[in-house]
């Protein structure tokens, strides 16, 4: 039952990740981009949750942490960059 | 283990996809660098599937955010035309 | 006991998920750009700590790295949609058709 519920979890997270994704290739401006970099790097964290799930290995997670800093820095970077070009 | 299967091929699209939007697109110089950013932390994902947790916590620190922010920097210098 | 706490915890998985998927579904419908930025930061957070929540049911052991990682979602998820609604005004790349009235250049207009 439960591992049905995160297989179907799992196959949830590839629609939301194939939606943002088009989002990237299509947004007209940057800052749409930046939005859809923003949200890959958030629903990769899901997906690493799932990985570190199906593996049964809790050191999975550290990345998942690297990735949440990771998307912070990168948005303040590139809104600055985009605003007065450093 | 199909499901692994099936996120790693997915990924790999999506990789294809943002390398292919990183060298030939008729966009500006800093979607490029966003999207060779994007490529660097699909790889990284894609190395957390293939069971390298060190490879990729590497990869999505230097390759997704330094070089990325590197790059930025040095487009902003260039813009402005500095020359020190 | 253990099984139901397995459930509990696929279930707030699969409704973080399906948050997950409403922001994505906002990202691609949404017309605006103020519209972009509130599906695909607000939605998707929560999705992102609701499946959090579902993985510290599953496995009770790695509570502590997901709650840090949580924590750290929470503080810098809104500051970031702060700073990329702010880069969106000041590049200009706000204005659209569905926008009426606009206060904030209004304001910034008045000032000398």
């Amino acid at each position: 039952m439960a591992e049905v519920l995160v297989t179907l979890a799992a196959i949830v997270t590839c629609m939301a990740f194939l939606m943002v994704l088009w989002r990237f290739i299509k947004g007209p401006s940057p800052v749409d981009r930046i939005i859809a970099f923003d949200g890959l790097t958030i629903v990769s964290i899901t997906g690493i949750l799932f990985a570190a799930l199906a593996a049964e290995r809790g050191i999975y997670l550290d990345v998942a942490l690297v990735y949440a800093l990771l998307s912070f820095l990168g948005v303040i970077v590139v809104a600055r960059f985009l605003e007065r070009g450093f | 283990m199909t499901l692994s299967i099936g996120m790693g091929l997915l990924l790999s699209v999506a990789m294809v996809v943002s390398a292919i939007m990183a060298t030939r697109g008729k966009r500006s110089l800093g979607i490029s660098i966003l999207a060779a950013g994007l490529a660097s932390l699909l790889a990284s994902v894609m190395f957390l599937l293939l069971a390298a947790p060190d490879v990729a916590m590497t990869e999505a620190a230097i390759g997704s955010g330094l070089t990325t922010f590197l790059f930025f920097f040095v487009l902003g210098r260039v813009r402005r035309g500095e020359h020190d | 006991m253990a099984e139901f706490l397995d459930i509990l915890g696929a279930l707030l998985l699969l409704a973080g998920t399906i948050f997950l998927l409403l922001g994505g579904l906002g990202l691609v419908r949404m017309p605006d750009i103020y519209n972009r930025i509130q599906a695909g930061t607000k939605a998707t957070t929560l999705g992102t700590l609701l499946s959090l929540i579902g993985v510290a049911f599953l496995h009770p052991e790695w509570s502590l790295k997901l709650l840090l990682i949580g924590v750290f979602l929470l503080f810098t998820n809104p500051l970031s949609s702060q700073v990329l609604a702010r880069a969106a005004h000041r590049t200009g790349a706000h204005k659209s058709s569905s926008m009426i009235v606009d206060h904030l250049e209004d304001d910034l207009g008045e000032k000398p």
